[in-house]
């Protein structure tokens, strides 16, 4: 049978055989420590269908994406390596793609990349020379038909399975979904969305994304990062823009207690993950466990999401 | 027009550090119109200067001028008595004016007295903001009227980014999400399918990127 997957990847599989999806995130080190890497890999390996691979999160310069992704490729785990255009411009952005293709990757997430005004550079040039939208469809024109977007032939094209993000949660929220469908439109074949904490807003996003028929044509990743601490969610709340924490959901950790907030925080994660689960139009859930790559199994167990399908 | 702040004292006192003499050259162009490089400010920055070198006993000469513009070479010309006296010009025009004045006369050494921030105008009195980034190619119809590549700050084609939050850029509070205004604009006016095409890669060409962008006008030549 001819194979007709867009990248054979096993997100892709799990996804296209109707699996709930489960992916993690693990973001590279401040340094070129291979050992601390792979030991944030191993917490994940069988525990999540892939692992995003940050890229220069927050501006703070960190070890490649690319060179994180080769590394685990190397370790028998599937990464989705993230790009984002805030660093290079298209020449650099083609010839990543190809090297992270030639290296075993096959999902990327195509990002426009937080300003680096957040990161550790800020007095940096930026590129934009393209943007996350365009991103999208440039590896689709690279990965089905075989050319760079100057239109020339590329010796072996790339078949990666392309995801994009999506925030329900920034404004105007009533083109939210509008902007989703448009890089579906351009070639998006997964989505993960910023994590979720307002649900009331999220199902409203979804009613209109299954409503517009989107769901039909893309697999939608629901975003969970499960609150550690009361400082924490308020800091998600306060400080970072396009985040929608509602007070109640703070007010349920305080009522915890002091020493309860952590565990609080993975029920409501549990409790969403559950609710994603039986929500029309939600293909799976993107686990971005910021810093805390060791509970993963932990979630994932008390989530009943193992084991992971084997394909 | 072209907007600029003027160079913090310290630093101008430092530039003119060895000088004795020293002439301050206005322009009546852009500068003049955002307050920062006018006859106005030739004086003002000449006093400033004068009291603060008194203030180091190190007294200074300082002569005050300004032309009619700074990036025209018929006005430069008519510096030309004045120039080669000082120990120092210093330009308050944009950053045009002392190249222009440099070329125009070799030996003598330049300062430039301004920083040349962007191209914009006054929303009120006191208050400029940036509209146009010089790209060569104009697009500002796709997005009625509003200019993504110099408003956004990731010059998005296809925003709004996920920073946008309540009217603001992520970067600041203070700066305008132009993309959250381009939507609503669209939104209201029924022209929402506007948004959902794909924008052709841009050709950087005409900008900067290009190199240094020269024009010729064969009918004016």
């Amino acid at each position: 049978m001819m194979d007709t997957f867009k990248s054979g990847s096993r997100l892709e599989k799990v996804l296209r055989s109707g699996h709930f999806a489960f992916t993690g995130e693990c973001g590279p080190p401040k340094g070129a420590n291979v050992a601390h890497l792979k030991e944030k890999m191993a917490h994940l390996k069988d525990m999540v269908d892939a692992v995003n691979i940050t890229d220069n999160q927050t501006a703070v310069v960190r070890m490649s994406s690319l060179a994180a992704s080769a590394i685990m490729v190397g370790e028998g785990m599937e990464p989705n390596y993230q790009l984002v255009c805030r660093d290079r411009n298209r020449l650099a952005i083609m010839s990543d793609i190809l090297g992270a293709y030639s290296l075993g990757i096959r999902n990327m997430l195509c990002l426009s990349g937080d300003h680096q005004k957040f990161g550790n550079f800020p007095e940096a040039k930026n590129v934009y020379d393209i943007d996350s939208m365009q991103l999208i469809a440039m590896v689709k024109k690279m990965r089905d038909e075989g050319r760079f977007i100057n239109g020339e032939d590329i010796d072996v094209p790339p078949r990666l399975f392309i995801g994009a993000a999506a925030n329900p949660f920034a404004d105007p929220f009533e083109f939210r979904v509008h902007r989703l469908s448009a890089k579906i439109n351009a070639g998006a074949d997964f989505i993960q969305t910023q994590c979720i904490y307002n649900m009331d807003k999220f199902r409203k996003y979804m009613e209109m994304a299954v409503d517009m028929g989107l769901t039909e044509n893309c697999y939608i990743l629901a975003g969970i990062t499960p609150l550690k601490s009361v400082r924490m969610a308020e800091y998600m709340a306060g400080q970072v823009p396009g985040m929608d924490v509602p007070v109640e959901l703070i007010d349920r950790l305080k009522a915890a207690g002091k020493g309860n907030y952590a565990e609080e925080g993975i029920r409501i994660a549990l409790e969403q993950i559950a609710e994603f689960r039986e929500m029309k139009g939600v293909a799976g859930v993107h686990l971005m466990a910021i810093e805390w790559e060791h509970k993963v199994p932990e979630i994932a167990e008390r989530a009943g999401m193992l084991p992971r399908p084997s394909l | 027009m072209i907007i600029a702040d003027r160079k913090p004292l310290g630093e101008i006192l430092e530039m003119i550090e060895p000088c004795n003499t020293l002439l301050i050259l206005g322009c009546k162009g852009c500068v003049t119109v955002c307050n920062v490089g006018g006859q106005k400010e030739v004086e003002v920055l000449s006093s400033l200067l004068k009291i603060a070198r008194k203030k180091e006993g190190k007294e200074i000469r300082i002569d005050e001028k300004a032309i009619e513009r700074q990036c025209d070479p018929e006005y430069i010309d008519q510096v030309r008595e004045m120039v080669g006296a000082y120990d120092a010009v210093m330009s308050i025009a944009c950053g045009v004016g002392p190249q222009f004045l440099s070329e125009a006369y070799p030996k003598q050494k330049f300062f430039p007295g301004v920083n040349t921030t962007f191209m914009g105008g006054a929303v009120q009195h006191g208050v400029w903001e940036e509209r146009c980034a010089g790209c060569g190619t104009c697009v500002i119809h796709f997005f009625d009227g509003m200019c993504p590549i110099a408003r956004c700050s990731k010059s998005l084609l296809h925003g709004p980014c996920g920073g946008s939050d309540h009217g603001s850029c992520e970067i600041n509070k203070d700066v305008v999400c132009i993309w959250d205004k381009i939507v609503r604009k669209k939104m209201e006016n029924g022209r929402l399918s506007d948004l959902l095409e794909m924008k052709p890669f841009k050709d950087w060409r005409t900008a900067r990127d290009g190199g240094p962008r020269r024009r010729i006008r064969e009918d004016l030549t």
